[in-house]
């Protein structure tokens, strides 16, 4: 509880340890800044301790000493070499910074809802550099090797690998020509004008030549990928201007490089010829495809690599990041645009990859993505501060002042110009209020700066002016545009993103339109969009994905996929929820043939008919059991971690639940037990699904056992022993293919009782349940819980099983 | 132009034809061209096999249904006003159209469109998209990729999902209630014919 006098800011932590959290943070934060400055100093304490421990052990050893050179020196006990870690352990302290940062900030609940965190993180480089100067020590500036080599391209490959491809193909004529000519506007328009303003008397500013102003110009007018991503993705606008926005910002990379190099090289010359200007053209269309060609190249080696993964699964995610980045070293080798190779590689091997990974390497990738890109860019506004403060700076109120203004200008004219074009060619258009959002989201940042940092102060002389001008603008976009963006956005009321997920009929008829506007255009004779839409599918399925994905799952179409995402959810909800409470399809309750319900209309969804008592056992004991199943899972050795052939058969699962819902639509009535059988055999008869091979047609017991053992089947029956239990039975190393899984059902089907074995949590039907067969019920219980086996990947080996202590989570 | 002059005058009741559907001039000049060319033995109207000729058209899985929908039932031929009217549905929503109840909706409205729509599921025009008709569109666009089973979970689930009447089958209006997040305008509309 917060005491009275605490200040005004402690005063919204709600708790303790949240101020023992901010005190830690403030401890780090000190100690960050002050310990890289204090390694100078390392090597005389080294020095001073060696003396004194030999000092210490003077008296014990003087004798033998004496003897020989007196050379040795007593063993140093403890010794301080903060030189050979110098480096790695500073860095590992600016990253833990980083971090605890990111953290602090939403523990002060209301400070990281008015401002978003890039600006927070660029007050608190700020801080640090200020107090690094304060300390005597020069403060690092943010090397634009380290930018463009490592802190950069993580936040690229999350952003390519994650692209949204469908909004940015639809719009990708709009895409570019806000970053072509819209950059190209602005570059031209700023630096001109810029030009024209030095010129004027009085300004002092009459040696920045044109030339230079041009390259300024260049540099301050791409919109940057970091900011832009940093501020939006706080607002959840509609995907389309999200799109947009972001689109623009990372393909107006390769007319940045372009243009830099351009006015770069002849900025020395003092001149530039119609010759120069063709071979930049003829460049920039070489830098954007040639990146575009090494990124694809990377992503379908990717691609085929993740083919061949199956029996290597641990290091899945290790190709995806590794292509990814040869990729962007490779076309930074030739100058040509790294990002846009990095989008194209991640874009392009993504739904190949995807297809052949396990399920958690792709949780993997996703979160060490995300993990890497929320750290990059945490380090990147961190530095921005820092070297704000550390840069030599030269201000000229007119320069920077006039930047300022010439930039929000051009981008106003520029989108709206550009915007009046292309809704002539749009069908969905751009309205005002999008056209402001357009603008206004055009945020600089780092690769600005670092670009101009890049630039030689020989031959630049203006630099430190440009780079003051640089970061006026940067502070003054990410600050005023960053944190005034969201009130704007519910000020315009503009769209925001939706939240609900997409239904299946939707997909269904999407898919179906396609189909439909395919076939009208093809009648019209006009190829258009969706004719060269539906070539790339069949040439993608024909071909590529023959080539690219492994074993059958090449020929999954997409409409599957998607259903057995949905199905997965669902059952996945379901289970949580502790089972089988809310089926949609709402039938009656049991399916044991002795209790036979009238089918009940189906607006009434209603719930098994157990009685609420039962109900909330039932739905405890799942839940615990099933909190258990998942700590047990995750818990895993890497050495040990198998191949997840259950997971395929978790399709199977759902889908023979899906039968067993159809099922108990069609029994309405009591069925003799002949006809039943035979329509089960008929119903369960699972021929090829997906990847697993042909599963033995269950036996007729077996179905309605499992069936019988489904929660929602639950017929009121007292006793403990009746309860279910979920077994999870975890994975023996010896059982890597799924054919095994077929042989063990169609083995146990004529076995007896078999002893329980290694650990797990257990499901036993309830021997009465279904009044028939108990024997075999039993047996179909221990073959079913294979099944249930599949709520992920194999676990751990049944030797650790002692791991019980619950995964930290 | 001249030649669209005269191309134009050749089409009887062209007037009309641009009154009810909204083309310009050089649409349904281009449209009559198109026409022509498809018009292979120069009859003055269309057969299926006219439209078989499109060999893309052959490759799409609701090719035939798509061929099926320009000719009214009963019919054998279409002449070059249904042509148009039919491909009148696929021009861009006129967003400033005042919403006057007394006047017919016209061809290119949101409702139209998914009417048509609605019309290719609904090949034994009941009014409703039974589960046996949404299977025959699964199989054809799924291209038997899948099993049995799937198609029949997957429709099953499709039916579940929009039904709100209970009647196993989807209406018109639960068709286009599953649809209202989706953007009509641009998935049913062909640029060139703005």
């Amino acid at each position: 509880m917060p005491s009275r006098t605490l200040p005004r800011v402690a005063a919204g932590l709600r708790s303790a340890s949240e101020r023992g959290l901010l005190a830690l943070l403030m401890l780090m934060f000190l100690a960050g800044s002050v310990l890289p400055p204090g390694a100078a100093s390392s090597p005389d304490l080294a020095n001073r301790n060696s003396k004194a421990g030999h000092d210490h052990c003077q008296p014990s050893q003087e004798l033998p000493e004496d003897r020989h050179n007196a050379t040795k020196k007593a063993f140093p006990v403890l010794s301080f070499d903060y030189h050979h870690v110098q480096k790695p352990f500073e860095i590992s302290l600016w990253v833990l910074l980083a971090s605890l940062m990111k953290l602090g900030f939403h523990l002060i609940p209301r400070l990281s809802s008015i401002v978003p965190e890039s600006c927070l993180l660029i007050v608190v480089g700020l801080l640090v550099g200020g107090l690094i100067k304060v300390v005597g020590e020069k403060p690092p500036v943010l090397d634009s090797d380290l930018f463009f080599l490592c802190l950069l391209p993580p936040i690229i490959l999350d952003a390519g690998y994650f692209l949204p491809i469908r909004p940015f193909t639809e719009n990708v004529g709009t895409i570019l020509m806000f970053a072509v000519v819209g950059t190209l506007w602005n570059a031209f328009f700023v630096g001109g004008l810029l030009y024209g303003v030095c010129q004027i008397r009085g300004t002092d500013l009459g040696h920045v030549d044109l030339l230079a102003c041009l390259l300024f110009g260049s540099i301050i007018s791409a919109v940057d990928p970091v900011a832009v991503l940093a501020v939006f993705e706080e607002i959840h606008i509609n995907e389309l201007l999200h799109i947009l926005v972001f689109g623009e910002s990372l393909l107006n990379d390769a007319v940045t490089v372009v243009l830099y190099h351009l006015f770069e090289e002849y900025a020395g010359v003092g001149s530039v010829s119609m010759v120069d200007v063709c071979l930049g053209v003829i460049s920039f269309l070489v830098v954007s495809i040639g990146g575009i060609l090494v990124g694809t190249i990377y992503g379908i080696l990717a691609a085929f690599t993740s083919r061949f993964t199956s029996h290597t699964r641990v290091i899945e995610p290790l190709f995806v990041f590794v292509y990814s980045y040869m990729a962007y070293l490779s076309a930074e080798v030739f100058h040509l645009s790294g990002i846009m190779a990095l989008i194209a590689c991640g874009a392009v091997m993504r739904p190949y990859v995807e297809a052949n990974i396990s399920h958690k390497s792709h949780t993997t990738i996703k979160y060490f993505l995300k993990m890497w890109s929320s750290v990059s860019e945490t380090l990147i506004f961190i530095f921005l501060g820092v070297s704000t403060v550390a840069g030599e700076h030269r201000w000229n109120w007119t320069f920077v002042i006039v930047t300022v203004i010439l930039c929000l200008v051009a981008r106003v004219l520029g989108v709206v110009g550009l915007t009046y074009i292309i809704n002539k060619f749009r069908i969905v258009k751009l309205t005002t209020k999008d056209q402001f959002i357009v603008a206004y989201g055009g945020l600089r940042g780092a690769i600005a700066f670092s670009l101009g940092y890049l630039l030689n102060e020989v031959q630049f002389p203006t630099r430190n002016m440009f780079l003051t001008a640089i970061i006026t603008v940067i502070f003054f976009t990410v600050f005023v545009q960053g944190m005034t963006i969201r009130p704007l956005v519910d000020l315009l009321a503009v769209k925001k993103k939706q939240e609900t997920k997409r239904s299946i009929n939707e997909e269904i008829h999407t898919q179906f339109l396609d189909h439909l506007l395919t076939g009208i255009e093809d009648i019209c004779g006009h190829y258009g969009h969706h004719h060269w839409k539906d070539k790339l599918n069949r040439f993608n399925k024909k071909y590529v994905k023959k080539c690219l994905i492994a074993g059958e799952r090449s020929k999954e179409p997409q409409l599957i996929a998607f259903y057995h995402k949905m199905e997965m959810k669902q059952a996945i909800e379901l289970v949580e929820s502790g089972g089988g409470v809310k089926m949609p399809s709402a039938m009656p309750s049991t399916v044991s043939m002795q209790n036979i319900q009238p089918k009940k209309p189906v607006s009434d969804r209603v719930l098994p008919q157990i009685s609420k008592g039962r109900e909330e056992e039932i739905r405890k004991i799942l839940r615990t059991n099933l909190q258990r199943t998942r700590q047990r899972l995750r818990s895993y050795n890497r050495h040990t971690l198998v191949a997840d052939p259950y997971e395929d058969g978790w399709n199977e699962l759902l889908l023979k639940r899906q039968k067993i819902i159809e099922l108990e639509k069609k029994v309405g009535s009591f069925e003799t037990p002949a006809a039943s059988r035979s329509r089960w055999a008929e119903m369960t008869k699972m021929s090829n699904y997906l990847t697993v091979p042909a599963a033995a047609p269950d036996s007729p017991t077996m179905s309605r056992a499992r069936l019988a053992s489904d929660p929602q089947a639950y017929s009121s029956k007292p006793g403990s022993d009746n309860l279910p239990t979920i077994k999870v039975d975890l994975a023996s190393p010896q059982s890597p293919d799924s054919v095994n899984l077929v042989d063990e059902l169609s083995k146990r089907a004529g076995q007896g009782e078999e002893p329980d074995e290694d650990g797990g949590l257990v499901m036993k039907v309830p021997s009465s349940a279904s009044g028939k067969d108990t024997k075999e019920d039993q047996n179909g219980a221990k073959d079913q819980q294979r099944l249930m086996r599949c709520l992920s990947d194999p676990g751990p080996s049944a030797d650790e099983e002692e791991e019980d202590e619950p995964f930290l989570h | 132009m001249g030649s669209s002059n005269s191309t134009l005058s050749k089409i009887p009741n062209v007037d009309d034809l641009m009154q009810e559907t909204g083309f310009t001039p050089a649409h349904i000049v281009r449209l009559y061209d198109r026409f022509q060319a498809l018009d292979k033995d120069k009859k003055g109207h269309l057969s299926p096999q006219d439209f078989g000729s499109i060999k893309e058209l052959a490759l799409n899985p609701i090719g035939d249904r798509i061929i099926g929908a320009f000719f009214a039932s009963g019919q054998e031929t279409v002449d070059f006003h249904s042509f148009v009217r039919i491909l009148a549905h696929f021009r861009p929503i006129d967003k400033n159209r005042p919403r006057d109840p007394n006047v017919p909706e016209p061809i290119n409205s949101r409702t139209s469109k998914l009417r048509f729509a609605f019309q290719l599921y609904d090949q034994d025009k009941d009014g409703k998209i039974s589960r046996a008709e949404l299977l025959q569109v699964l199989r054809a666009m799924l291209e038997m990729q899948v099993t049995e089973e799937q198609l029949e979970s997957i429709a099953d689930r499709t039916i579940q999902e929009a039904d709100l009447d209970g009647d196993s089958a989807i209406s018109f209006d639960e068709f286009r209630k599953s649809l209202e997040k989706v953007n009509i305008d641009h998935k049913m509309s062909i640029r060139f014919l703005r």
